[in-house]
This record gives C-alpha cells, sequence and structure tokens, in this order.
C-alpha cells in the first residue's frame, strides 16, 4: 500500500495508525510563523468507531491503508455472519458481529448497505439512511393524540426499539432514521 | 450553469470593514509621522529560513536572456532593513507577502502583512506601540505581557531555557505527543511543538498577550539579549489563538547575521533542503550600517478576523487560494 505525506492528507483518506485502519476526518495545518508546521488531524478508527485527535510533524509519511467501500444487498443472517451480496456480480460477503457492530437492527432483506472492507475483510456495516420496519409490539397509546409529547416505545420486526407517536400503531410500517434510531413518518 | 467558482470568498460586508481597518492602519501612521514604503514583491534573493517555503520565477528580458531567478517574497524585511541603512527612517509598509506550503483556517499563501521599522526604539517602546494599534483597531483591552519562559513555565511547569532534550521529550510524551517525541532531537521542534499546541491556548484570551524574550535559538533575525544570552530581544503578540506578530529588537550586526544565515545553509543541508544563497545586498546594507531600530511584521487578514469575527482566512479575503 502507498505511503502519503501530511501534505495529501484530507477527509476521506485511509491510513494505518498503529496497526488499523482509519479514515482521516479534518486535517489542519498549524505553524508558527517562524518554525515548524504540524498537522493537527481527527481520525475515526474503523474497526470501533472511535474518534481521536493526533498531531503530526508536516512532512512525515504514513502508510495507506487497503480499506475501500462497497455497496452490497443483505441478504440473510445464520446467526453467526450476516450475508451481503454484489448485486451485478451476484458474489457474496459474509460479516461478523464486530463490523455490524449496533447495525443489525436495521438490516432489511434487500436493502444495500455500504460494507467497509479493509484487506478485503468486511470491518464495517452502514445500513442506509433510513430504514422502513414494521412495528411488531407497542401499547395502543391515548386515542386522537396527533402530536403527542415523549411518545411510546415500539418494538419493530428486526427487534430495534424506537420511540414513536402515541398514533402509530402494531403492524404499520415506520420510516427510521439508523443514524439517530429516531421514526421519521408512517410509510403508507 | 457552470461549477467555475467565480464568487468571492469573502461577503462584501466583509470586505467593506477590511477597507476601514486598512485606512484605519495608515491614518495611525501618518499621525506618528512614519513614513508609508513601497519594496519589491520580487528579489533575486531567497530565504534561508529552514521552515519557509518560496515561489519562484524567472525574469526574462533585456539583459536576462537566459532568465534571471526570481523569489516572490515572504516579507518585505530585507529591503526595508536596506532603506533604514539608506537613511529612511520610521518606514511602514502594507504589502502582500507569499509563502509556498501554507494554507489553512489561519494561512493563505498569498497574505497581507503589515510591517514597520522605527529607528531609536527597543522591543518594549514597539509593544506599546503595537498595543496602541490593537486597542485603536480591535477595541481591546492593553495587552498582557509575559516571557516566553514564564509563559511555558506557567503552562507545563518546565523552564524551556534549562530543560535538556530528554526532559522535552518526555514532556511531550505526557502531553500526547509520543510519536514525535520519540524520534525528535531537535530541542527547538519540541519547543515550538509544546508552545504552539499546549502553551498558546493559555495565553491571550480575554485579551491580547505579547510574549517576549524567546530562546536564543529561535532568535531569527532578532538582537540577542545584553542582560541574559540565552533570550533574544524578540516578541510575539496572541490574541483567541492567533498568533498575530513577530517582532524583533533588530540584528544590526552583518558578521553575525550572516552566520546565522549559514547556519540555516547548514541545517538545510543536514536535512535534505535545497541551500539558499543568502542575500548579500542585506550584509552589504548591515555593514554600511543598520540603526539600532526594532521592527515588526503583523499579519493584516488574522487581524481584520479578529475584528470580524471570522474564524478562515478565506472569509475576509477576496479570493482565496482556492478561488484566485
Amino acid at each position: 500500500m502507498a505511503n502519503y505525506s501530511t501534505n495529501e492528507f484530507k477527509g476521506g483518506l485511509k491510513i494505518m495508525l498503529d496497526g488499523e485502519p482509519c479514515s482521516i476526518l479534518e486535517n489542519e495545518m498549524v505553524k508558527p510563523g517562524k518554525g515548524q508546521a504540524f498537522n493537527r488531524v481527527r481520525i475515526r478508527k474503523l474497526i470501533t468507531g472511535k474518534v481521536l485527535e493526533k498531531t503530526f510533524k508536516s512532512g512525515e509519511t504514513v502508510e495507506g491503508a487497503d480499506v475501500m467501500d462497497t455497496d452490497l444487498a443483505y441478504l440473510y443472517t445464520d446467526g453467526e455472519f450476516w450475508h451481503f451480496m454484489n448485486n451485478e456480480t451476484f458474489e457474496q460477503i459474509a460479516a461478523d458481529e464486530k463490523a455490524l457492530g449496533d447495525n443489525a437492527k436495521w438490516l432489511v432483506e434487500n436493502d444495500v448497505c455500504t460494507i467497509t472492507l479493509w484487506n478485503g475483510s468486511p470491518i464495517a456495516v452502514t445500513p442506509p439512511n433510513f430504514v422502513e420496519l414494521e412495528i411488531t409490539e407497542t401499547d395502543p397509546g391515548l386515542k386522537g393524540d396527533t402530536a403527542g409529547t415523549g411518545g411510546k416505545p415500539a418494538t419493530l420486526s428486526t427487534g430495534a426499539v424506537v420511540r414513536v407517536p402515541l398514533f402509530v400503531q402494531i403492524g404499520e410500517v415506520i420510516k427510521v432514521d439508523t443514524r439517530s434510531g429516531e421514526y421519521v413518518s408512517r410509510v403508507k | 450553469m457552470s461549477n467555475v467558482l467565480w464568487q468571492p470568498s469573502a461577503d462584501i460586508e466583509t470586505l467593506r470593514e477590511r477597507a476601514a481597518i486598512i485606512r484605519c492602519i495608515r491614518e495611525f501612521f501618518y499621525t506618528r509621522d512614519v513614513m508609508e514604503v513601497e519594496t519589491p514583491s520580487l528579489s533575486a534573493a531567497s530565504v534561508t529560513d529552514v521552515h519557509l517555503a518560496t515561489f519562484s520565477t524567472k525574469f526574462v528580458g533585456p539583459g536576462h536572456a537566459g532568465g534571471l531567478p526570481l523569489y516572490l517574497q515572504t516579507s518585505p524585511e530585507f529591503a526595508m532593513k536596506r532603506l533604514l541603512a539608506a537613511g529612511s527612517g520610521a518606514i511602514f509598509q502594507l504589502c502582500k507577502a507569499f509563502r509556498n506550503e501554507e494554507a489553512g483556517s489561519h494561512h493563505n499563501p498569498e497574505f497581507t502583512m503589515l510591517e514597520w521599522y522605527r529607528p531609536g526604539f527597543d522591543e518594549f517602546a514597539l509593544m506599546d506601540e503595537m498595543d496602541e494599534l490593537m486597542q485603536l483597531v480591535l477595541g481591546v483591552e492593553p495587552a498582557e505581557r509575559l516571557t516566553y519562559q514564564q509563559a511555558f513555565i506557567n503552562a507545563l511547569a518546565v523552564d524551556p531555557l534549562t530543560a535538556d532534550i530528554s526532559t522535552l521529550q518526555q514532556l511531550a510524551t505526557e502531553q500526547g505527543f509520543a510519536d514525535i517525541a520519540a524520534h525528535e532531537t531537535h530541542r527547538d521542534t519540541l519547543l515550538q511543538l509544546l508552545f504552539c499546541m499546549k502553551v498558546e491556548p493559555t495565553i491571550g484570551q480575554e485579551k491580547p498577550c505579547f510574549i517576549y524574550h524567546f530562546p536564543a535559538s529561535q532568535a531569527a533575525l532578532a538582537q540577542i539579549c545584553q542582560h541574559d544570552e540565552r533570550v533574544a530581544g524578540r516578541f510575539e503578540l496572541y490574541f483567541k489563538n492567533m498568533e498575530l506578530a513577530n517582532g524583533f529588537n533588530e540584528l544590526t550586526d552583518a558578521k553575525e547575521q550572516a552566520a546565522r544565515f549559514k547556519e540555516d545553509n547548514q541545517y538545510r543541508e543536514a536535512n535534505g533542503l535545497k541551500q539558499v544563497p543568502m542575500d548579500e545586498r542585506l550584509i552589504a546594507a548591515l555593514e554600511n550600517g543598520l540603526p539600532q531600530c526594532a521592527g515588526v511584521a503583523l499579519g493584516i487578514d488574522r487581524l481584520i478576523m479578529l475584528a470580524t469575527n471570522k474564524q478562515k482566512i478565506k472569509d475576509v479575503l477576496a479570493f482565496d487560494v482556492e478561488r484566485a
């Protein structure tokens, strides 16, 4: 994998840091008027999702990481692995629990997710920004309440639990923002 | 519809405020009888400073069919000192300075510098005058003043003038810069890293702060202090995490100046950087006699950022480098 110098740092660049693949979020050059320049960089570690700050001396080089994102459709899970397929090549990939993290509850059959691959192996799965899921369990809530206050909890077909307005009922399909875990709207 | 970015990077209202500040600065010097000068942006000499990269070009014309290499000035300092040596008296200049490789939220490769020189002033008298200018333009209170040594000790409990390299490496590691500290053997690089990242945020927040008497190894073009050889008559002004100005009680000794340029070149050679021929015309001017004086360079774009409450330099530039 190629090496990158600090001059090439920019958002989205994938580099290796302490043996882990990382993505650069932000790169700021800091330079005193008569002195050495430094790069203050915000980095996301791709396996754990943790964000940290690191300072480099300008001109330093780092190893690039063989990381790429690919869009694959979710097929099914056998409990141990979650299987995805490329709709064009029909190639399949299996991601483990670690790569799924918290996101297993947003997987809908055939939905296209972004799989992050490091050296060819999946390390992260990002579901689409919005998913549509059926409510399998919730309290009836107060009749006639259209605006609601805090809403009520509802369990979705995948097991995810989301707060919904009081007027939403079991069997209804709702749209959820997977990034925040929040109810967006009902789906007709 | 084209994607070509033709619009200015700053809004017109900010440009109006910028114009008012420039005018205010000129009036400040007119009332003090400091003469405005214009010196070349292009010079046959580059700078030996190991941390500055210059833009270069070639002049092709009468007498120079082969092309005369010319460099865009990183600051008007050398030319202004030549004017002082020729008897100009107190002078100021508002001009563009050019530094290759520098772009960021506080840097643009082409930026505006205010530089002025006062024969007969020492660094303290110049700080006083600079203080007045800041109060006028920014409406701030008089600046605080701290020595480099004191500011460092206040923030990190280590004396930058006496600490040895392993103490500094350990300090840098403790402060979260283990990777840099592990390989760094150059004392000043560690001091700069620590000062920039850990000391600067602790000073000049409510009102501007002058840091004076930098370590002699970071003297640049300032005289070494007579009362303490470990420090030089160099000062800087900081406000709200921005380095605004760099000033000196100017070095007038031609031999010492030539020696510092030579040292720069030795460092360059040792670190795989191209050597730069020293500015012979500046040395000749110093040999002729530079009157004792203090001078300072102030980043005008950053000053305007503070006055207009902007976080990025492009917001005060008509067109930043990406739109130039």
